[in-house]
């Protein structure tokens, strides 16, 4: 493995976990958005409030680390996607900014219609990220984006493929968001929430996986390069995503959550190493191979040294803000407490 | 993205100061059992969410926005600083996950552990700012690469892109900024609320903690800032020429106060003669470089808005030595605030001056170095993007920073009003006993 294939490892590590926690993370603002009026969903949006409150900025911190070892270590490649998808990726900028301020403006606005507002700003934006990203990662998957940048402004992102992965990114933010509540609302012991998620969580599992394999089809015609690896060497991949998928979908129906969250999280993360697999070497298929988009070696190697840095301080870091959280030590302080 | 800078260098200042300035209170809370400090690092630590929250968006925009806007100058140099990026993506990340469980551990934790978690936001805050500043100081005085014949990038020595010339003046004198910014803005809500006659003890503890580490931080400042300038002097020339209003390059260069230069001449400006000359180093027979000695493509847009910036800069700097010289004679003296309300007044108006000082310094920094985006290796015009729609998205930015600005005062001030309805009575200790303990306590 060259210098250049380890950073599009970490690459792909930092967009897995953008897409499980990240995606978690828009898929609660989606259920935010369709819970109903202040009086019926209240108790949905304080689990889910509470579920994302301490850790949504260590979340989108994964968002920063992708750019930055995007635009460091392939910075031909990232010069190229910026200039093509100018406008989807202009938006998800935008659905952060509103998302980002419109939570935690909530959190301190106490009149009713200022919560309103402010809560469905950071709910409809919570809609619109996901789906702009999508659109950017299918615009890529479908070779729209080509090396030297400068595509087409509008076509490159309103094709087919991408189009259905943009709906593909809201569908599983809001399975694995779902699949994350259901367990949350069974350890604050609401077992009517855990029932609420888990309906949810089947319907919005169901729908991924028919996006998902609507996206093969498209692919075929398409993005033949990616789908020829899908359906070569990254078969076993696809096979594994589509099995945990199954799986969590199986155990959701006989109300044994146990497992729920490692195989949907399982589900995601093989599917986006297919992704990775099925488009190697290419970085932007078919145009920009990943050896020829990477950056200088001593760059690679300073980002290297930085990851491994990074390694060993955020992770263990990481575990402790979860690990508190899972623990309920951390919470709001009196003052939402008081009347 | 001037505007988005802007914008976030304000944030980035609070993010970088204010967890240092929670952290003495809420120390001084816990080592002397003070209930008013530690209500106030528990105040100050719910500001800071709101703050950290809008400075963590408007920086990932900023993120993007390199990319969106100046795809060129990514591709050719983001091999060369990118890793600084990286390096400041630690400890962003690091920031992110210690402000949530110190801002949300408050009733839970034990005190000194909830102290100890709040401590990596002040290294953290201190090597983001280095290693952002650094970036910016590679643009002044760019170093650590060799350019190809064919202008692209070879031979990248991380080493030295990260300490290159401006490093060692750019980076403390940001942090000092920052510092004086968190401590000066924090203070100044203090001081309006004393001189609107709130004058109990929080009041005064909320108005002394972060004063007294803004006024610490002034003079060391003043002192950093003058070996920048003297430092701009010598490496950055056109910069310096822009700032001191030096047409042609010569010895004896006189020093202007204020003035704007129209028609190739300095009006309305306090002329000083040799000063400039002896300021940049200690000699009237110093020779400074002049604007001239580059053609004109080559020099900044308006001496007269750099000139005037870096003299708003120096002048706000030296105002705020004088307010801190003032404190501390009298508190030497007599262990309290000076007892007139001048002093007050002077402070409240000191918060927002340092925000001035802040964009002044940062106009002359950026606009100075124009035409050139990596200086005298790529200019500007060649590193933006092509894509359409830059006005556009222009407007979009400014209306939606300028409701999140709205939104963000509004959201300080509706806590503010939360904490005064509760009044002092309702000073609860912030570590409470934990659950367990609690028995039936439910608050």
């Amino acid at each position: 493995m060259s210098e250049a294939d380890i950073a599009a490892a970490v690459l792909w590590i930092g967009v897995s976990a953008y897409a499980v926690l990240g995606g978690a993370d828009f898929g609660a603002g989606l259920w935010d958005l369709v819970a109903g009026g202040a009086e019926r969903g209240a108790r949905a949006r304080d689990l889910m409030d509470r579920a994302i409150t301490p850790v949504w900025e260590a979340n989108h911190t994964w968002l920063i680390f992708n750019l930055v070892v995007l635009w460091t270590a392939f910075p031909e490649a990232f010069g190229a996607i910026m200039t093509t998808l100018f406008v989807p990726l202009m938006l998800a900028a935008l659905g952060i900014v509103l998302r980002g301020s419109g939570f935690a403006f909530r959190h301190v606005a106490r009149r009713l219609e200022h919560r309103r507002l402010l809560g469905a700003t950071f709910a409809f934006s919570s809609l619109l990220t996901p789906f702009f990203m999508g659109t950017a990662a299918g615009a890529i998957a479908a070779g729209e984006v080509e090396a030297g940048g400068g595509g087409e402004q509008f076509g490159s992102w309103t094709g087919t493929t991408p189009l259905l992965v943009g709906a593909l990114f809201v569908a599983g933010s809001a399975f694995i968001a779902a699949v994350f509540l259901v367990r949350d609302a069974r350890r604050a012991g609401d077992e009517v929430l855990a029932g609420y998620f888990r309906r949810r969580a089947l319907a919005s599992g169901a729908l991924t996986g028919a996006l998902a394999a609507a996206g093969l089809v498209v692919l075929h015609s398409d993005a033949r390069f990616v789908y020829d690896g899908l359906t070569s060497e990254a078969l076993p991949l696809v096979v594994l995503s589509g099995v945990c998928g199954l799986a969590t979908l199986v155990l959701l129906i006989r109300d044994t959550p146990r497992f729920t969250r490692p195989l949907a999280v399982g589900a995601f993360v093989a599917v986006i190493w297919g992704w990775g697999a099925a488009q190697y070497p290419y970085l932007l298929p078919t145009s920009l191979k990943i050896d020829q988009a990477a950056a200088a070696s001593e760059t690679l190697v300073a980002l290297l040294i930085v990851f491994v840095a990074a390694v060993l301080l955020v992770v263990p870091s990481l575990a402790l803000l979860f690990s508190l959280h899972q623990r309920a030590l951390l919470g709001e302080g009196s003052e939402r407490d008081e009347p | 993205m001037a505007l988005t800078l802007g914008f976030h260098i304000v944030l980035a200042c609070m993010g970088v100061a204010f967890p240092a300035i929670t952290l003495i209170a809420n120390y001084r809370g816990i080592k002397k059992g003070d209930p008013e400090a530690l209500e106030l690092a528990r105040r100050w630590s719910k500001a800071m969410a709101v703050l950290f929250a809008v400075g963590a968006v408007t920086g990932t925009v900023l993120s993007f926005e390199m990319g969106l806007l100046w795809p060129r100058f990514m591709e050719r140099f983001g091999d060369v600083f990118g890793f600084l990026f990286a390096i400041e993506g630690i400890f962003f990340f690091l920031e992110a996950i210690f402000i949530a469980i110190y801002i949300y551990g408050w009733n839970r934790l034990s005190p000194w552990a909830h102290f100890w978690t709040g401590v990596p936001l002040v290294v953290c805050g201190l090597g983001g700012a280095a290693s952002v500043v650094a970036v910016n100081s590679w643009m002044n005085e760019p170093a650590g690469f060799t350019l190809a014949a064919d202008g692209s990038v070879a031979d990248v020595r991380p080493w030295e892109v990260m300490f290159n010339p401006a490093t060692a003046y750019e980076v403390p004198h940001m942090i000092l900024a920052a510092y004086m910014v968190a401590g000066f803005m924090v203070a100044s809500v203090y001081a309006v609320g004393m001189l609107r006659g709130r004058r109990d003890r929080l009041h005064k503890l909320g108005f002394l903690i972060p004063f007294t580490v803004a006024a610490i931080a002034t003079p060391i400042q003043l002192f950093v800032g003058d070996t920048a300038a003297r430092a701009i002097a010598k490496d950055q020339t056109v910069k310096f020429a822009s700032m001191e209003y030096v047409e042609k390059t010569g010895t004896h260069q006189p020093e202007y106060l204020g003035g704007v230069y129209v028609d190739g001449e300095v009006r309305g400006a306090i002329k000083i003669p040799d000063l400039d000359s002896f300021l940049v180093d200690f000699s009237a027979d110093t020779n400074v470089i002049g604007w001239e000695s580059v053609p004109a493509d080559e020099r900044p847009p308006s001496p007269t808005l750099l000139h005037l910036a870096f003299d708003t800069m120096v002048g706000i700097g030296s105002a705020l030595m004088l307010l801190a010289v003032w404190f501390a004679v009298v508190w030497w003296r007599r262990r309290d605030l000076p007892r007139t309300d001048w002093f007050l007044r002077a402070a409240a108006l000191g918060g927002v001056a340092t925000i001035v000082a802040l964009e002044c310094g940062w106009i002359v920094t950026e606009v100075g170095r124009q035409p050139w985006i990596v200086h005298e290796v790529m200019r500007t015009e060649d590193a933006v993007t092509t894509a359409d729609g830059i006005w556009f998205s222009l407007a979009a930015v400014v209306v939606l920073y300028t409701l999140i600005g709205i939104g963000a005062v509004l959201a300080l001030r509706a806590l503010s009003r939360r904490w005064r309805e509760q009044g002092v009575e309702a000073v609860d200790v912030p570590y409470g006993p934990p659950p367990a303990e609690g028995g039936g306590d439910s608050a």
